[in-house]
């Protein structure tokens, strides 16, 4: 315990610094009237290029991913680094998606990806699932942000054994980051952002020049992983894909990649700029953060070459890889530097964390309070509830991680990524064509959640011995293939969705059954900063006969 | 410019469409041809081919977007 002193002191210096930032930063850019979810929840919608940049980066790869992915190098190899395809397609693919979904979004005072299926398609129905559906996805994910924290203290030694040691840290950190966030709502975090990415930027640069020199070398640290895996039994790993997962590693990254901006917090990132050319020019920026995840990868392999023995996990005899990272840096680097990548990692949980809060709580609000339990809610109704709610989701948050085996927060997010992806066909292709039927798009989401839970339930873990839930590699012979390849779940359900929404759609348009109204006109999804907007109480079907 | 608010909106004035929109479709089919980068040599700074040229296909995507991106800008607004 005494041993790892320096670095308690600096996390915790470090940890209370960014503290005092968040409540700041409700004085910062400060608005005239807080009592806006514009304001509280979008920080305006004036986000410029550096600010955008720091905050969707902060947003997009976030702790629980600079742990995990390495966490995945160290055990499968080649596999792992799937985040790298999957980080640089999600620019090119989305580049021209989200200026749309900004523009139509600005003109209609859109705050969460539900709002515009409501109006794009006339239906609350098909609005709400959309926003259960990231609710639901969005809850797990917060709660991996406490696992990044956790393995980072744990390596420190500051959890103990009963159930409320082993989580009082994490709790005072909650309530901390609940609390500021509570007050200066995305503004918190987008302050945040500048401290969390240059301590994150700080850190893998000096570890990648610092730890090959101290390994070996790059060459070494490789041969090491090869070494490694070629001693294990298991035929999966290695530090070249093999004939088997090729499939997998592809369809993974492009599903991952189509998820991760249907993801409630993603878009909350991207509706808080303010124009469209911040948006395009973030999608060559944002790349940078891809290289840092590559490298950040890499320590997995380092973690192999300097010989790192995770620390064992809650249940007796597993091990909890996602240790590995800090470990790494704990037995290599001084203490005080060590002390500067754990808050690294400890502050990379809170921005994303407070995001997703925000995000799930916004959706609560617009999609699920004003529409069904209070219509007539003002604009300062939605930012209290918002408010509150994003409270209860951090608490739900908490729970999670306190009383359920963090194995579960992995296998939900797991999950979450997956049922995400069955919102596409009415978020992303709906901002193109506005061809499918709603009750088509109900359907084909039923169709994509239905299979997608069926294949993970599958899905067996042969590392933890459980039957159930264990990855997203669907095995095709399960499907009658007579092949070992092994294909991505969601990839799978999204396309089945797909299908689905169009042979339900013909059907429906056959029977002639109402298609209700689109509140969007072809120009709104070209509208930029300093367009006039609709009142929100003005789109009317009088207002918006066009475009059926 | 159209007045955004024209109700039966005759063809939209603005647009996004763009035949350079068209090249954002190499870095996205180019990480995903696995056979292209899934070898071990020739090794770069130590690195295997699979890891160097992946890192190499992030500089393609940044180039492509920032050339779209020029091409493509509104030049009057």
């Amino acid at each position: 315990m005494s041993d790892h002193i320096t670095e308690i002191i600096i996390f915790t210096f470090l940890f209370l610094l960014v503290s005092g930032i968040g409540f700041f930063a409700a004085r910062w850019r400060a608005p005239q009237d807080m009592a806006h979810l514009d304001e509280w929840g979008l920080g305006g919608r004036s986000f410029g290029g550096w600010i955008t940049w720091f905050l969707v980066g902060g947003d997009l790869y976030t702790a629980y991913t600079f742990v995990a992915v390495p966490a995945l190098m160290f055990g499968a190899g080649a596999a792992g680094f799937f985040a790298v395809p999957y980080t640089i397609i999600i620019y090119p693919m989305f580049f021209l998606i989200l200026i749309r979904l900004w523009s139509v979004s600005h003109r209609h005072g859109f705050v969460t990806p539900a709002d515009f299926v409501r109006t794009r398609f006339g239906s609350p129905t098909l609005a709400l699932l959309i926003a259960i559906t990231g609710i639901v996805a969005t809850m797990p994910y917060i709660a991996l942000q406490l696992v990044g924290i956790e393995s980072v203290l744990k390596t420190m030694g500051v959890t103990g054994d009963s159930l409320i040691a082993r989580h009082l840290p994490i709790i005072i950190a909650f309530a901390i980051l609940a609390a500021y966030t509570y007050q200066s709502g995305l503004r918190a975090p987008a302050l945040i952002a500048f401290v969390k990415d240059t301590l994150i930027y700080i850190v893998i640069l000096v570890a990648i020049v610092y730890l090959p020199y101290k390994l070996g070398g790059w060459g070494h640290i490789f041969d090491a992983a090869d070494a490694k895996f070629k001693a294990t039994a298991a035929p999966g790993d290695g530090i070249l894909l093999n004939a088997n997962n090729q499939m997998q590693y592809v369809t993974l990254a492009i599903g991952s990649a189509l998820a991760l901006f249907l993801y409630p917090h993603s878009i909350t990132g991207v509706l808080a700029s303010k124009n469209r050319n911040v948006i395009k020019r973030n999608m060559s920026a944002l790349p940078a953060y891809s290289f840092l995840l590559g490298l950040i990868a890499l320590l997995g392999f380092m973690a192999v070459s300097a010989g790192v023995k995770p620390l064992p996990g809650n249940k007796a005899g597993s091990l909890d890889t996602n240790t590995v990272v800090p470990l790494l840096f704990d037995q290599k680097f001084p203490s005080w530097f060590a002390g500067i990548a754990f808050a690294a990692i400890g502050i990379g949980a809170l921005v994303p964390a407070a995001i997703m809060s925000i995000a799930a709580a916004n959706l609560f609000t617009r999609n699920i309070y004003k529409e069904y339990l209070k219509r007539d809610a003002t604009d300062a109704d939605e930012a209290r509830v918002s408010k509150i709610a994003s409270l209860v989701v951090k608490l739900g948050a908490v729970a999670f991680i306190v009383f359920l085996d963090p194995q579960f927060s992995i296998d939900l997010q797991l999950i979450g990524g997956v049922i995400i992806l069955q919102t596409a066909p009415s978020v992303a292709l709906g901002l193109y064509t506005r061809w499918m039927h709603r009750g088509g798009l109900i359907a084909g989401w039923a169709a994509g959640m239905a299979l997608a839970f069926w294949m993970l339930w599958k899905i067996p873990n042969a590392a933890t011995g459980r039957a159930h839930f264990g990855g997203s590699a669907f095995p095709l012979k399960d499907f009658g293939f007579d092949t070992p390849k092994t294909v991505y779940v969601g990839f799978v359900a999204v396309l089945v969705n797909l299908i689905v929404a169009v042979v339900a759609t013909f059907i429906l348009r056959g029977t002639k059954t109402p298609e209700g109204v689109d509140g969007t006109t072809p120009d709104d999804y070209f509208a930029d900063e300093g367009d006039p907007r609709h009142e929100r109480s003005r789109v009317t079907p009088a207002a918006v006969a066009s475009s059926t | 410019m159209a007045e955004p608010e024209t109700p039966e909106a005759a063809p939209a004035v603005r647009s996004d469409r763009s035949p350079w929109n068209w090249l954002l479709l190499f870095p996205i089919v180019l990480p995903l041809l696995t056979p292209l980068y899934n070898h071990l040599t020739p090794r770069l700074f130590g690195f295997p081919a699979f890891y160097w040229l992946q890192f190499l296909f992030i500089l393609v995507g940044v180039t492509t977007t920032i050339f779209v991106y020029r091409m493509t800008r509104r030049v009057t607004r």
